[in-house]
């Protein structure tokens, strides 16, 4: 172009004689970031590691036989898992079994049938739950729940329920039971908070449809917002399940601590976390050292293959209602 | 209408009331735990919560009185340690996270974020326990704080991503327009406009980890002194709770529960403040 050729040449080539802008610092950010982001996938394989190196003799010498047995014996060197794998899954079922109905109800009355108002008010006091500590818990539970449980619940459930192989036996206060219901105490709130979201995040037009069949607001609730949002309340269940499963000080403070598998759940029980809580700075000879990192190797398994499942099944629920509101 | 719709049209109306009133029922029911904790850390812990609470050793056993003043320095000291691990890899993953990569490969490690957010806090203490106490054959501050370090990456993480994501792209395009260079505008532009919802997850973090005790059990252990080395094992509240907790001597128990009623009001001090710094960005950000 004519008009271009004839511009000074001194003025069009001044930029090109400045030094090319420096990348250096572009890049060096770049893998700064970069480096801490993998951190967290190193620290997934580094938990890995470190406890399968930490248990390693114990895996050699107990094999498969360390999950199915039931012999706690540091004196003999006998370590089976059984009882404690019995009481972690025993006291995070009856955990589920108490909270689930209640914080998903409690879900449904905050996203759907409250009134504004009070919706907030309830939203923050649940999180200030959330919030309280599990040795904090614990201390209550020692204190307050245990004594009340010994003096009022379960003589109560044992007239009802006596006849049943569950409520049978001395009471003596600290027992699954009880650590059931600490576990419950702790797990309400993660649960409610997720399956609110899971229930905002349904769309709006699932509501409209059903209110103009005529619905009543239950009636929608059921119909056009429960149905719809099964797997994501599924997926909030199961991510209540994994705290539960590793929630360790409120339990040790309440459980009992004894590696025995009864039917009733007034007798105390023991918890992976618990015994690793317990029994950590008490293991004198190797192999029992190796036996309690094998029992986190344990936890550690389960938790990660409980909350993978409960994030893939959130993760679909929320991926849903992207592509719906898009739609 | 004949009488048979008019008693099916009651009869939905009374369901949807009774529901109402259940569900109504179980949000009481979720709440009332943390009343009942409340009331009875108070009523039996705010009577020992005193000058010599905030200023004195503990005693022997048998001795009434004394104080935790050195677990709370113990537990301060390990959350600053802590946030000297966790806040610069989880801020700057997070800036990562939400300023470069691909989709496929953030998604992923957002995921594992998640994963590793729900491993319990117990197993941290005994990857700990193996990684720094067996190698120099003691239990020690540094142990216990990254323990509670590491525990607070992904945490640290999510929550700087997701407000880093809120920050507009014109903000960004006007930098880089400016001919900033791409990290400055991350550092100066992106991240400063960001810095209160920043600060906020850093502080739900501390918050979080403040009360933790199965991490501190066999990484800080805990000490009935004062301990200014680090390298030697050092108090904290949690664990100082935890151990008169389960103690048989009632002035022990009187100072749990004032220990606890000390920390449940630091931590919802600090909601508190995060509850003001939210309400102030809600409006600015959008």
């Amino acid at each position: 172009m004519p008009a271009i050729a004839t511009m000074p040449v001194k003025e069009r080539s001044a930029p090109a004689r400045m030094a090319p802008p420096s990348r250096f610092g572009d890049k060096t950010f770049e893998w700064l970031t970069l480096g801490m982001a993998l951190v967290v996938i190193l620290l997934v394989f580094l938990i890995g590691w470190q406890l399968a190196r930490g248990s390693s003799l114990a895996i050699q010498k107990f094999g498969f036989n360390f999950l199915v047995t039931s012999t706690w014996d540091p004196v003999t060197e006998q370590f089976g898992a059984l009882p404690f794998i019995y009481g972690t899954l025993v006291s995070s079922l009856l955990a589920l079994l108490i909270a689930v109905p209640l914080s998903i109800a409690t879900a449904v009355y905050l996203t759907e049938l409250a009134p504004l108002w009070i919706r907030q008010p309830i939203v923050s006091l649940i999180e200030m739950l959330a919030a309280i500590p599990s040795v904090i818990l614990g201390l209550w539970g020692i204190f307050v729940m245990v004594p009340w449980l010994r003096d009022y619940l379960f003589p109560l459930l044992k007239r009802a329920f006596g006849w049943t192989p569950f409520f049978t036996g001395p009471i003596y206060g600290p027992s699954m039971l009880a650590g059931g219901i600490i576990v419950a105490i702790m797990i309400l709130p993660i649960i409610t908070s997720v399956s609110r979201e899971i229930l905002r995040s349904v769309p709006n037009l699932q509501r409209e449809a059903a209110y103009a069949l005529g619905a009543t607001r239950w009636e929608v609730t059921r119909i056009a917002v429960l149905s719809y949002a099964k797997k994501g309340l599924f997926g909030a269940v199961i991510l209540g399940l994994g705290r539960a499963l590793g929630e360790t000080m409120a339990v040790t403070m309440v459980i009992g601590n004894t590696p025995q598998i009864a039917a009733s759940l007034f007798k105390p029980g023991y918890t992976l976390a618990s015994v690793i809580a317990n029994e950590f700075t008490e293991a004198t000879t190797d192999v029992y050292l190796q036996a309690l990192f094998e029992l986190g190797l344990v936890l550690f398994g389960v938790t990660i293959l409980v909350n993978l499942l409960a994030q893939l099944l959130l993760k679909t629920m929320t991926a849903k209602s992207a592509t719906r509101a898009a739609e | 209408m004949h009488s048979g719709g008019a008693d099916k049209h009651s009869w939905r109306k009374a369901k949807n009331a009774l529901v109402s009133a259940a569900t109504f029922l179980s949000a009481i029911v979720v709440i009332t735990p943390l009343g009942l904790v409340f009331f009875h850390l108070l009523v039996n812990g705010a009577s020992s919560v005193n000058w010599a609470f905030f200023t004195q050793l503990p005693k022997p056993v048998g001795v009434i009185g004394g104080g935790m003043v050195n677990a709370i320095v113990g537990s301060l000291e390990l959350l600053g340690l802590a946030s000297l691990i966790g806040i610069p890899i989880g801020v700057l993953g997070g800036v990562y996270l939400a300023e470069y990569g691909s989709v496929r490969a953030n998604s992923m490690v957002r995921f594992i974020a998640d994963v590793l957010n729900g491993v319990p806090s117990i197993t941290w203490g005994v990857v700990v326990y193996g990684l720094v106490v067996l190698r120099f054959k003691s239990f020690s501050g540094y142990a216990g704080g990254l323990a509670l370090g590491l525990i607070m990456v992904p945490l640290i993480l999510r929550t700087t991503e997701e407000v880093i994501l809120l920050v507009p792209n014109g903000y960004r395009e006007a930098a880089l327009a400016l001919g900033i260079s791409r990290w400055k505008t991350i550092v100066h532009v992106v991240m400063k406009t960001a810095s209160k919802g920043i600060i906020t997850g850093i502080l739900l973090a501390l918050a979080r980890i403040s009360g933790e005790t199965a991490p501190l059990l066999f990484t800080a252990f805990g000490n009935r002194f004062w301990n200014h080395n680090l390298a030697e094992p050092i108090a904290a509240l949690p664990l100082q709770i935890f151990s008169y907790a389960i103690s048989p001597y009632d002035d022990w128990h009187r100072q749990a529960w004032a220990g606890a009623l000390v920390l449940v009001v630091g931590i919802f001090c600090v909601n508190v403040l995060v509850r003001i710094l939210t309400r102030e960005r809600k409006p600015s950000i959008v």
